[in-house]
């Protein structure tokens, strides 16, 4: 799932009409300071990145002046928030609102169709509007074939008590739904969204996550996946197309198949040990793509150990032991020690190419995790 | 007794000409499935295998009187081709296919409501009988011919757990890998009934994963449902919320749904044992039977 920044979702919205304030990206803080400038004060200063609180965390702040703006954009840049640092801000107009309000589109998996929610209780966290009082979001399903109807984006307008700015809330929730469709997003939301005095409708917020998988057919968004990505290891990911999550333990994992890296993952826990990473290196993978993922987990600073487990169905074992040794064999000294288990098609052959000067060979899942665990250990 | 396939299933591979489809096709037919056709448009009159390939899938299923078809068909094409499937008359349409666009799938899902046609997938390993058909690209040589179904949304970890049961000399009546996706076409519950209306099947194995809601409803379907014996495992005990562990549909959401504690204990309050690893699970499956 790729996550737009804020400015990037931005970008997006106004585009296709939705009123959104104006802005201006900066990655300095002359750059931050020049943009608030030439916006006007009151300005809000914006960390863009991926997590959930930022105004708590303190990545979000108000400036009245051009020295606020300076000391503001100084303190946010940089940072860190909850482990990921922040590389730009969003500067913008302040709006001065009277009421906050929600509105989204996600896939409501359960029902395999897409839903459309509207909320009067805007501007805080809506998945604890959702928990405390779940009848203050009105939710409206959709069905795919015909889209949403303009009756239902009303529909939910007026249920959700907007009264006066109903038609215009059901107007940006049309939009919102069309760009759902037509950008092949997996959600899409608006919080806050806010009035004005005098019933205007700014769309302060904004988060878009689109479908990777449909990432092919929209050269557009595709460009701005770099950008998107939180960190280094994230971008070669993308780069070298595998499935890949960063954690925050020692112990590196590289396996073919979700269920089966996650299961990895779990029995690493299990045994005491912590998770560096998932990555799945898919079905089917030849010798080049299993050198990649070491190079991949060997280049993350806090691994210690690394444990390969492939059951191989579609996946050759040979073929993953040669990419293990020839990734391997470039190196005068291993940088950290690489546990193997393969089982399934050809993992016999497999295990006869294995160098085990350079790898150890553990037969079962639980062997070869306890024997990564515990060269994690020895390290520290 | 099986359930979904067996010796008298006659398969369609669509998409038989590309290499995966090819690949498999071979596989499937050294396995003992009766692959009769396959269908790749602008390829008809060939063959691949020795099997007949034809332009449309209607008329491959129509001339061989096939009841089942496998998909093969890349991601950006599948949407197209489970359509094309769900318009013949076949009983049952497997769905390999990885990374298919979610809205893709949820309008394929909605005519999937408006058919009687069972759909496995997308997005999965497919469904094996040990001994007599397998419609996907499972390897049939870790299966032996037994009475556990066992039904996963993961392909490798399925894997995994019926080589844990197989080299204990526990075999399976069926296997349906269901796929990772957040909109399927058979869920557990589906595969679930299947399980419990099959005579030959004596215990059951549900491997599920973070992500939706779909273990805790088939928790509670167990419960009300279900007398065979069933076992679980969830993977993702570690997994971080608001990350997707590989699979589109294994994410923990923000507000903490879809976490394996909740899955577990789902599990648990249903009277079904989880094991904490995939030879805990064998170790619960032998205890049962």
């Amino acid at each position: 799932m790729m996550k737009l920044h804020e400015h990037q979702a931005k970008g997006v919205f106004a585009e296709a009409g939705i009123p959104t304030p104006s802005s201006q990206l900066a990655t300095s803080v002359e750059e931050a300071v020049d943009a608030a400038d030439s916006i006007g004060y009151p300005v809000a200063i914006k960390a863009q990145v991926h997590v959930g609180g930022r105004g708590k965390a303190g990545g979000i702040k108000l400036a009245e002046d051009e020295a606020e703006a300076r000391s503001a954009a100084d303190a946010i840049l940089g940072m860190d928030l909850k482990g990921l640092t922040v590389e730009s801000v969003l500067i913008e107009e302040a709006v001065d609102f009277t009421n906050e309000l929600y509105v989204g589109v996600t896939m409501d998996r359960s029902a395999g169709k897409p839903v459309a929610m509207v909320s009067a209780r805007g501007g805080v966290d809506i998945e604890e509007v959702a928990a405390e009082a779940p009848e203050a979001i009105v939710r409206e399903h959709i069905d795919p074939a015909f889209g949403m109807h303009p009756y239902q984006a009303r529909q939910a307008a007026f249920k959700a008590g907007l009264g006066e700015v109903a038609t215009d809330v059901a107007r940006v929730l049309s939009t919102l739904y069309d760009l759902w469709a037509a950008k092949d997003a997996t959600s899409i939301e608006v919080n806050p969204l806010m009035v004005t005095a005098d019933n205007e409708i700014i769309a302060a917020d904004a988060v878009m996550n689109i479908d990777d998988d449909a990432l092919f057919r929209h050269d557009d968004l595709e460009a701005m996946e770099d950008e998107a990505a939180n960190d280094d290891l994230e971008r070669k990911a993308n780069q070298y197309g595998f499935d890949y999550v960063r954690l925050s333990g020692n112990v590196g994992i590289i396996g073919n198949g979700a269920g089966l890296v996650m299961t990895t993952l779990d029995i690493v826990d299990y045994y005491g040990g912590a998770p560096a990473n998932f990555l799945d290196i898919g079905g089917g993978a030849k010798a080049e793509r299993v050198a990649n993922a070491l190079d991949m987990v060997f280049s993350d600073e806090n691994v210690d150990s690394i444990v390969f487990n492939i059951f191989g169905g579609i996946t050759r074992g040979d073929e993953v032991a040669k990419g293990i040794n020839e990734a391997l064999e470039q190196f005068e000294t291993i940088p950290k020690p690489v546990t193997v288990r393969l089982a399934g098609t050809n993992a016999s052959e497999g295990r006869e190419i294995l160098n085990t000067e350079l790898v150890t060979v553990e037969e079962t899942l639980e062997s070869a995790v306890q024997d990564a665990v515990e060269n994690a250990e020895g390290t520290n | 007794m099986s359930v979904l396939v067996d010796d008298d299933t006659r398969v369609v591979v669509q998409g038989i000409t590309g290499g995966e489809g090819s690949f498999h096709a071979q596989q499937m037919i050294e396995y003992g499935t009766n692959v009769v056709a396959g269908a790749v448009p602008g390829r008809g009159g060939e063959t691949v295998h020795d099997v007949p390939v034809y332009d449309t899938l209607e008329t491959a299923t129509t001339e061989h009187d096939a009841n089942a078809v496998v998909v093969f068909v890349p991601p950006a094409f599948a949407g197209d081709a489970m359509f094309e499937a769900l318009d013949t008359d076949v009983d049952l349409v497997v769905s390999i296919t990885e990374g298919v666009p979610q809205q893709d799938m949820a309008r394929v899902y909605r005519r999937l409501g408006e058919t009687d046609t069972r759909l496995i997938g997308p997005n999965c390993p497919g469904i094996i009988t040990p001994g007599q058909a397998k419609l996907g690209i499972l390897p049939g040589n870790i299966f032996e011919s037994g009475n556990v179904g066992l039904v996963s949304r993961s392909g490798t970890l399925t894997y995994q757990v019926v080589d844990n049961l197989t080299q204990r000399g526990i075999g399976q009546s069926t296997a349906i890998g269901i796929g990772g996706d957040p909109i399927i076409g058979t869920d557990f519950i589906d595969a679930l009934a299947l399980f419990e209306n099959d005579p030959a099947t004596d215990a059951i194995v549900m491997c599920g994963e973070i992500g939706g809601e779909d273990e805790e409803a088939a928790a509670s379907y167990i419960d009300k449902n279900v007398s065979t014996p069933v076992v679980g495992f969830i993977a993702g005990r570690t997994a971080p919320p608001g990350k997707r562990m590989g699979h589109a549909g294994a994410i923990v959401s923000g507000s903490g749904t879809g976490t394996a504690e909740s899955k577990i204990a789902a599990l648990d309050d249903a009277g079904v044992p989880v094991g904490d690893t995939p030879s805990a699970v064998a170790d619960f499956v032998e205890e049962t039977l």
